[in-house]
């Protein structure tokens, strides 16, 4: 380990001894924003080569993400399950673990919801049903980070590695499931039982935004807080800067890796429980959203800072349903949507 | 299960073996260069793919050969982007990495279903090279010695690197690069271009594999076709332990393991596909837990060099 790093995580450490330019919240602001810019130049570009019109293209996503009612409400429903998976990785990401194995523990989780969700919405009535749901979730989420968190912990293993691995296995696994124990007797197609859409979670009044969102916002400001105000948080980001220094002041530096790469997994599973529950109802074979290595990208973008994550997540959220042709968004029943 | 290893059973495994195997072994010989030389280049995965595209795209307008070289070219050229930001300017080389394979993905989708995307052309086969008598040996040599030149090529491979890494002047460079790059500075070695070369090297093997996948291998390009092979190959060098030799072994039992489950369909025993897409990780995960131990990976792997920090 060199001296700096612990701050070249954050990308863009300025060179020791030249005062930076760049340093301060304009200096934050624009590295946020910048290389958004430049990407989206940089798509530009490619849509040039392959023939369309960049600045119509970009038009309409922003006209069918943003500007219609209807895109409004569903890039705030899109947020939530991406704040939540945000808060999942810069729990990881601030103790310099390195979850990337983010939409292994989604499916896995999402397949548990949607696999029991229709028996126990239906024996615990409303809010209780949903509350074990998402606690299963999150174990699942959580559970299923455990062999590259004690890989990591006990032999030193680089859990990029270990925890992409689990995704291969994960997303199978989910599909084995969904197609094996899971499997609807309802219908010719592989998926689960579909969840009553009473027993869902509730919609925000006069909208079709579920409450998840709300749900997400509090896991965000959560996630800030701990990381910022409390001896947890601190003890994380001394772990993810300097895992020696951790070790001299006492840090339970084993124990502290796997607390924190379960928590990582566990609102990453949360993240599924809250998409499953408050869209769809059930999960069909085949279905990943791939929201892990998306994610990646805005959260270092947000400099691993939680609050940061939301304008970020909301940019991509107006992204990527604006770029959803409406037929597909309204059925929402689509394999990528 | 004696009936079960029947000829045609060996031969499937083991012309399956190299078919997955290829890849795989090129792609880890790039990363073995690159570990050693200091360098984890996470991005490995998206070399392949614009290798696997930038060697089909050449090789549908002239020839297989000038595909393969056409994707170990496409592979470089994004090896020069990771070698920019993570050598030069010593950023992160996982968020590089990342950010390399995502980019990869998106562009050779987007880049593949606009010129493709309604006509999915095909390749013919590459012709295979028969080694006279050797091709006649009974269950395994028509498998074997009966393959495209390209796979020669590959298995030579293992031997360059093995030479270069361990007794030329280059590969002692390269290996105090990653386990000193204090020491070899002070002997008068520049750490960037040292490892600047590695990073090359690695793109360069890193998309010939990919352009094997979709030239040789598939005959086809598909959006997302490497599917996680670029890990995989980063596993094998890490078990491996940056010994050329050993990723040849690792390479054929992964790329075994892989066409297994074809083989098994051969003599009748049905596997679901998710099994079949699962077992390589699965494979993966059970190695690196036997031998979690034993991976090892150079001093310096990961870290930026910056010459008079400690």
């Amino acid at each position: 380990m060199t001296e700096n790093a612990g701050t070249s995580v954050l990308g863009f450490e300025p060179q020791i001894g030249t005062p930076s330019r760049w340093s301060g919240w304009r200096g934050s602001l624009l590295q946020g924003v910048g290389p958004i810019l430049l990407g989206l130049l940089a798509g530009g570009v490619l849509l040039l080569i392959v023939g369309r019109n960049p600045l119509t293209f970009y038009g309409t996503i922003v006209n069918r993400g943003l500007l219609s009612p209807s895109g409004v409400q569903d890039s705030l429903t899109r947020m939530a399950p991406l704040l939540f998976m945000a808060a999942g990785l810069i729990v990881a990401f601030r103790a310099n673990i390195w979850n990337i194995g983010g939409d292994g523990q989604f499916l896995m989780a999402a397949a548990v919801v949607s696999g029991f969700g229709p028996q126990i919405t239906g024996a615990f009535p409303g809010g209780l049903g949903l509350a074990i749901l998402c606690g299963m979730a999150a174990a699942a989420g959580g559970l299923w980070t455990i062999v590259p968190a004690m890989l990591r912990a006990y032999y030193g293993l680089n859990e990029i590695i270990t925890s992409l691995m689990m995704t291969f296995v994960g997303v199978n696994l989910a599909n084995l499931l969904i197609k094996g124990p899971f499997r609807s007797q309802a219908t010719n197609v592989p998926q689960t039982d579909v969840i009553p859409k009473d027993d869902l979670l509730p919609v925000i009044p006069g909208t079709r935004i579920h409450v998840g969102i709300l749900f997400a916002l509090v896991a965000i400001a959560m996630v800030h807080y701990v990381m910022t105000r409390t001896s947890f948080g601190l003890r994380l980001n001394v772990l993810g800067a300097n895992p020696r220094a951790a070790i001299h002041v006492g840090i339970d530096v084993r124990r502290l890796t796997i607390v924190a790469f379960m928590i990582s997994g566990a609102f990453i599973g949360l993240a599924a429980g809250i998409e499953i529950l408050g869209v769809w109802g059930y999960v069909r074979a085949d279905w990943n959203p791939n929201f892990g290595l998306t994610l990646f990208a805005l959260v270092f973008l947000a400099r691993l800072n939680a609050l940061a994550t939301v304008p970020l997540v909301g940019f991509y959220a107006v992204i990527s349903m604006g770029a959803t042709p409406p037929p597909e968004k309204q059925a929402c029943l689509t394999i990528s949507c | 299960m004696t009936e079960l290893f029947t000829t045609a059973f060996v031969a499937a495994l083991i012309s399956g073996g190299i078919l997955a195997g290829m890849p795989l072994l090129l792609a880890a010989l790039g990363e073995t260069v690159s570990e050693r030389s200091g360098v984890l280049n996470i991005g490995l995965e998206g070399m392949m793919l614009m290798g696997g595209y930038g060697g089909f795209v050449v090789a549908l307008y002239t020839n297989p050969w000038l595909g393969l070289a056409g994707g170990l070219a496409a592979g470089v050229l994004t090896a020069l982007i990771m070698l920019v930001f993570c050598v030069r300017l010593g950023l992160d080389q996982i968020v590089v990495g990342i950010a390399l394979l995502v980019t990869a993905e998106g562009i050779t989708s987007v880049l593949q279903r606009a010129q493709f995307g309604t006509t999915y052309p095909r390749l013919d086969a590459m012709p295979v090279f028969q080694i006279p008598l050797l091709s006649k040996i009974p269950a395994f040599g028509q498998s074997l010695f009966s393959q495209p030149l390209i796979v020669y090529i590959g298995f030579a491979l293992v031997v360059v690197v093995h030479w270069v890494l361990g007794f030329t002047s280059m590969g002692l460079n390269l290996r105090a690069a990653g386990e000193k790059p204090q020491a070899l500075d002070a002997a008068g070695v520049s750490v960037v271009a040292t490892r600047s070369v590695a990073v090359l090297v690695t793109g360069g093997l890193g998309g010939l594999g990919g352009a094997y996948m979709s030239i040789v291998g598939a005959g086809i390009f598909v959006p997302f076709m490497t599917h996680g092979a670029g890990f995989i190959a980063i596993v094998i060098a890490m078990l491996a332990r940056g010994r050329a030799l050993w990723v040849l072994i690792g390479a054929m039992l992964f790329g075994m393991s892989v066409s297994l489950s074809t083989a098994l369909q051969l003599v009748g025993v049905n596997v679901p596909q998710d099994v079949v897409n699962m077992l390589p990780f699965v494979a993966v995960m059970v190695a690196l837990i036997v031998f979690a131990r034993q991976a090892y990976l150079p001093a310096a792997l990961g870290s930026p060099y910056t010459r008079g920090s400690r």
